[in-house]
C-alpha cells in the first residue's frame, strides 16, 4: 500500500500529461459553428449586383452550396480569391457570396478587377446576416446542403489543401446522405 | 523640461482614455445599466482569445454589445439574451458555461480537490490518533538502539 502511494504522483502526472497533450496542435482561434445542423437563418437582403432584387434563404435550396463571407476590407479574402475562382471555374462549385460590412462600390470594383466566382452575392453592409451566422471574422466559408441546412463552417482562407482535405469530403458526405 | 513632462503626462492620460471602449447607450435607471454591464462582462468575444465583450474593441464585440442592448430594450431576460448569442456563436462566448454532462468535470473539479484534500487531512489525523500512547513511535528494539547511541555519545572518547 505504501509502495503504491509512492507512485501516485507519477500516475497523476501521466493523466495530466495525456489530457494536456491532447490539446496540443488544436488551433484555439477556430471555433466550431453553433449553426451546424441548423437551417440558414432567415434573411432578406439585397443582391450586390442588382440593388432592386431581394435575396432570402430560399437561395440555398436545391443544391449544395458554399457560402463565402468576404469584404474588400479583408486582406485574407484577397488571398483566397484566386482559389475561389479556381473552384468556380475548374471544379464547378456553386459559391454564394456574402459581402460582409462592405460598401457596394468597392465590392464591384474588386469583382471587376479580380473576377467574380459567385453565383449570387448577398449584400450585407450592416452585417446582420453575418451576425446571425455567427461570423466573427472574414473570410469564413460555410457548406450548406441542398435543404438549406448548414453542415460545416471553415474559418480562414480556402485554398487547394483546405478544399481537398476539408471541404470536399464534407460536400461528398452531404451529397451522399442527402 | 517641465513642458516635456507635461506633454508626456497628457499623452499618457489621453492614451488611457482612447483605449477604453466608448459606447453611448441610454438606460432608464442604474439597475438596467448595471445589468447590461454584468451581461457584457460575462460574454466572451469570439474573435479575441480571452477578452469579454466589455473590454474588447473588435467589431464583432461592438455588434454583440449592440445586440445585448437591443434585446434588453425589447424586454428579453438575461437567459434569453445569452442563449441567443450562444445560438449564433456557440458555447465559447459563455464565460460561465451551463452545468451539463460535458461541463460537469469543469464545475466539479474544485469540489473534488477540496474533498480530496479533506480526506487526506482526515486520514493523517485519524492515523496519528490511532497510533496514540498505546503504540509508541519506536518499537522496543528501536528504543534500545536509541538508548545505546545516546549512552555512547555521552561517553568521552
Amino acid at each position: 500500500m505504501k509502495r503504491f502511494l509512492l507512485f501516485l504522483p507519477l500516475l497523476v502526472a501521466l493523466v495530466v500529461g495525456v489530457v494536456l497533450f491532447a490539446g496540443i496542435g488544436k488551433d484555439p482561434t477556430k471555433l466550431e459553428s453553433a449553426l451546424v445542423g441548423k437551417p440558414v437563418p432567415e434573411f432578406s437582403l439585397r443582391d450586390l449586383h442588382n440593388p432592386d432584387a431581394m435575396l432570402d434563404q430560399s437561395l440555398f435550396r436545391g443544391q449544395v452550396s458554399l457560402l463565402n463571407v468576404w469584404g474588400t476590407w479583408c486582406p485574407a479574402c484577397k488571398d483566397e480569391h484566386d482559389d475561389l475562382m479556381w473552384l468556380a471555374e475548374e471544379k464547378g462549385v456553386n459559391i454564394i457570396g456574402l459581402n460582409y460590412k462592405d460598401n457596394r462600390d468597392d465590392a464591384l470594383v474588386w469583382l471587376d478587377r479580380l473576377g467574380d466566382p459567385y453565383r449570387k452575392i448577398i449584400y450585407d453592409p450592416r452585417g446582420t446576416l453575418g451576425f446571425d451566422l455567427g461570423v466573427y471574422g472574414a473570410p469564413e466559408t460555410f457548406v450548406i446542403d441542398a435543404g438549406g441546412v448548414v453542415r460545416y463552417r471553415h474559418v480562414g482562407v480556402v485554398n487547394e489543401t483546405v478544399w481537398e482535405q476539408t471541404l470536399l469530403p464534407v460536400i461528398n458526405d452531404v451529397q451522399g446522405n442527402g | 523640461m517641465l513642458r516635456i513632462v507635461n506633454f508626456l503626462l497628457v499623452l499618457l492620460l489621453s492614451g488611457g482614455a482612447a483605449a477604453e471602449v466608448a459606447d453611448v447607450y441610454d438606460f432608464s435607471d442604474r439597475a438596467q445599466e448595471q445589468r447590461y454591464q454584468n451581461l457584457i462582462e460575462e460574454l466572451r468575444c469570439p474573435k479575441c482569445q480571452n477578452q469579454n465583450i466589455a473590454d474588447s474593441n473588435a467589431p464583432i464585440s461592438k455588434d454583440m454589445r449592440d445586440a445585448v442592448y437591443r434585446m434588453m430594450k425589447d424586454g428579453a431576460s438575461n437567459e434569453e439574451i445569452v442563449e441567443s448569442l450562444v445560438g449564433r456563436f456557440g458555447e465559447f462566448v459563455r464565460y460561465k458555461p451551463e452545468l451539463d454532462s460535458r461541463t460537469f468535470l469543469l464545475w466539479a473539479t474544485p469540489a473534488i480537490a477540496v474533498l480530496g484534500g479533506l480526506l487526506v487531512v482526515a486520514g493523517v489525523v485519524i492515523r496519528s490518533r490511532r497510533a496514540g500512547p498505546e503504540s509508541p513511535a519506536l518499537s522496543a528494539e528501536e528504543q534500545a538502539r536509541v538508548n545505546k547511541m545516546l549512552a555512547d555519545q555521552d561517553k568521552p572518547s
